[in-house]
């Protein structure tokens, strides 16, 4: 059958007059509403209520009284679009390796690595003739698994406990032995603190590269030696310094667009010599535990926050405080005297970055949501389950919050304690 | 009795800032933290030496912004002389190599020039010691060991232990340089010798131009339909497909609240 629908206008509005004198013929020919009405032997006419209807996109049934029925079918349509919308690609005999060592900050890919995945495949596809691969290289144990739509070709993870905390020294010398083996003609590191800063500069003065920091723009150049010049800030943000492109650079954020038209291998590949283990003369003895009430909001990790929906403030605090959390609050919470004002999120308050943010008894207004636009994970504890927040949450649960925070912090006392007895 | 601790030699390499606004010489602010980090050690740690190095030309501003450094309690800065524009990375090498120190301490960038961050991990590759970034405190050093704090983003310390000799670099998590007082700092000492050094000929090749605002990522959306496009441009807050539990008891609900922060790593 065709792929295009066709349509007749007159048809269909037949079918959505009721009192047409046509109106039960064409329903009948479009095949709708034979099944769930008809004439029973006593001339009653019948309805079967669970043959009509369909599920809207949002998941709830609807009813549409003309019978037509047309919501499914496209809404059908549309999920299978989007669907289908990544074009899936697989790079065979690359021509050429553009290496990029993601910083995975929480065992996921950050927006930071995404955008550098997105110029990886810049530099991997320009020539359509010899398409290039894009090898990641992720050290220790992760949580993604949209590996491939994120545009990696080819994937190398090295789990051992080596790679595990600060282990540059370890990390530097798998990261040789990538090159040994592989060679990539690119390497690509995010300029951030937690990942390629440090390891980037180690890796290029290793191969014995300058590199360029800060990259945030690449264009095609053909007198440059690998046909690329970048972009780069220098002197502390004050200068643009414009070079070619060498081996190593480490880029910041939003140095390209993500992909989010192709979907990708992300074939996993290993080494075939082992990586010699390296004489390390740093220790990581792990880290250490900061008082969360001295972190500031701003840049907190995990908040617990509370709204007008708190009653029990010190059954409150108790919690933050087994939770290892920091402590915010909604405005209401805050003019009743409750929290300090430096406590407050939202747009006159602070625009938190929590990777899991617990939100106790608040509302979710639109000043509030302003503030947690960045958070990672919403969890919410209301009673309410019409209220805004519990959209933007990705885990609610419907209750008193005294009661359920009571619940979670007997839940993580007994697990520590039960911990300290096996210990 | 108290564990054996000695004073360490400590040379701390400075450079010569740029005031984000009004673009003149001072002295730089991740040096300068450097260097506060230094005399704490000194205090910490009786008999721990202090020293300051500086590559670079000489001139008036650059030597005022240096005596900034010396303003902070010290009596004499050693100045490895060169040319404007040469690279600064093998002079100090040597200089370090030929006297070596037990911890070097540098700024994690500098203000002025490339300011690539890259001359700790040169020094550090050239000398083969090893190095630690972003360092906000010394613990303790004991038998050749230095424990320190490592600052990791979000507040966060990481407790490391590195042999000596090594270099560390320090950020903007660590403790806030004092003041520079201005008669000590006119009356210390500049030592300068000359060194012959090689001018940075790629650098001069490259152009510099001042910073342009980077153009603000535009929010494309990608829709097939009016529909959707509509739904992209009206939506409140994304989600949605977020996980409800309704009537569910108190012990269930904190238990699946539980299950969501360990498997983000977020409770310790
Ligand atoms: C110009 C302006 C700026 C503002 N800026 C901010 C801002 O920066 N930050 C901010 O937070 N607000 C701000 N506001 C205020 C904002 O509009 C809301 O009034 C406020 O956020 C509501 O706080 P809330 O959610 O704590 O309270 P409420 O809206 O009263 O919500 C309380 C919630 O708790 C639930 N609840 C009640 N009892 C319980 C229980 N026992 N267990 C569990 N749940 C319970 C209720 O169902 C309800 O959903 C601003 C307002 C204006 C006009």
């Amino acid at each position: 059958m065709s792929e295009i629908r066709r349509r007749d206008p007159r048809r269909e509005w037949i079918a959505r007059n009721r009192l047409h004198p046509e109106h039960l013929s064409v329903l009948a020919e479009q095949g709708v509403g034979a099944a769930s009405e008809w004439l029973g032997p006593n001339g009653v006419v019948r309805k079967n209520p669970h043959a009509i209807g369909f599920i809207g996109p949002n998941g709830v049934k609807r009813i549409d009284r003309s019978g037509a029925q047309q919501g499914g079918q496209a809404a059908a349509e549309g999920t299978r679009a989007a669907q289908d919308s990544r074009r899936n690609v697989i790079i065979e005999a690359p021509a050429f390796l553009v290496a990029v060592v993601p910083e995975l900050s929480g065992g996921r890919l950050s927006g930071h690595d995404k955008d550098l995945l997105g110029l990886a495949r810049h530099l991997a596809d320009a020539d359509p003739e010899h398409p290039g691969a894009v090898l990641a290289v992720v050290f220790g144990e992760h949580k993604e698994d949209a590996f491939g739509e994120a545009g990696i070709d080819r994937l190398l993870h090295l789990d051992d406990d080596a790679y595990v905390g600060f282990a540059p020294e370890a990390r530097l010398a798998a990261l040789s032995a990538v090159e040994r083996e592989l060679a990539p003609r690119h390497w690509l590191l995010p300029d951030s603190p937690l990942g390629g800063a440090d390891l980037g500069r180690r890796l290029a003065l290793r191969l014995g590269e300058r590199p360029a920091t800060g990259v945030w723009q690449i264009e095609a150049d053909g007198e440059a030696p690998l046909g690329w010049r970048c972009t780069a800030r220098g002197a502390a943000e004050s200068l643009d310094i414009q070079r070619p492109l060498p081996r190593v650079a480490l880029a910041l954020a939003e140095c390209a667009e993500p992909v989010d038209e192709t979907r990708h291998a992300a074939e996993p590949l290993s080494l075939a010599e082992a990586i010699p283990s390296a004489l390390s003369r740093i220790e990581d003895l792990g880290q250490v535990a900061v008082d969360p009430a001295g972190v500031a909001l701003a840049e907190a990790e995990f908040i617990v926050s509370g709204g007008n929906g708190v009653k029990d403030w010190d059954g409150f605090h108790h919690a933050a405080k087994v939770l290892g959390a920091t402590e915010g609050a909604s405005r209401v919470a805050v003019d009743d005297g409750f929290m300090a004002r430096d406590r407050q999120v939202g747009a006159t308050g602070t625009w938190v970055t929590a990777r899991v943010y617990l939100a106790v008894g608040i509302s979710g207004a639109i000043q509030h949501l302003q503030g947690i636009q960045s958070c990672d994970k919403v969890v919410t504890i209301n009673l309410d389950p019409g209220c805004d927040m519990i959209k933007r949450a990705d885990l609610a649960v419907i209750g008193d919050s005294a009661e359920i925070l009571a619940a979670l912090v007997a839940k993580v006392e007994q697990q520590r304690g039960g911990q300290r007895d096996a210990a | 009795m108290r564990p054996e601790q000695q004073g360490v030699e400590v040379a701390v390499l400075v450079s010569v800032g740029r005031h984000p606004i009004t673009g003149r010489a001072r002295r730089a602010d991740q040096d300068a933290r450097g260097l506060e980090l230094a005399l704490g050690l000194e205090r910490q740690l009786p008999g721990s030496r202090v020293r300051l190095l500086h590559a670079g030309p000489r001139g008036e501003e650059s030597e005022a912004a240096l005596r900034g450094y010396l303003g902070m309690g010290l009596d004499t800065l050693t100045l490895l002389e060169q040319a404007e524009g040469s690279d600064a990375i093998p002079a100090l090498a040597e200089h370090l190599a030929a006297a070596p120190p037990q911890l070097v301490i540098t700024g994690a960038r500098a203000e002025r020039g490339e300011g690539s961050g890259l001359l700790p991990y040169a020094l550090a590759e050239r000398l083969g010691w090893p190095l630690v970034n972003g360092l906000a405190a010394v613990e303790k050093v004991e038998n050749g060991v230095a424990t320190v704090l490592q600052a990791l983003p979000r507040g966060q310390r990481r407790r490391l232990e590195v042999r000596l000799p090594a270099i560390v670099s320090v950020d903007g998590a660590a403790p806030e340089a004092r003041q520079s007082a201005f008669g000590p700092a006119r009356r210390a000492e500049l030592e300068a010798t000359p060194v012959v050094a090689e001018p940075d000929q790629e650098l001069a090749q490259w152009q510099l131009s001042p910073a342009r605002k980077r153009p603000k990522r535009l929010k494309i959306v990608k829709a097939a339909s009016a529909r959707d496009r509509f739904k992209a441009a009206a939506a409140k807050a994304e989600g949605g497909s977020g996980q409800v539990l309704e009537g569910v008891s108190a012990e269930q609900g904190a238990e699946a609240i539980l299950k969501l922060i360990e498997a983000e790593g977020v409770l310790r």
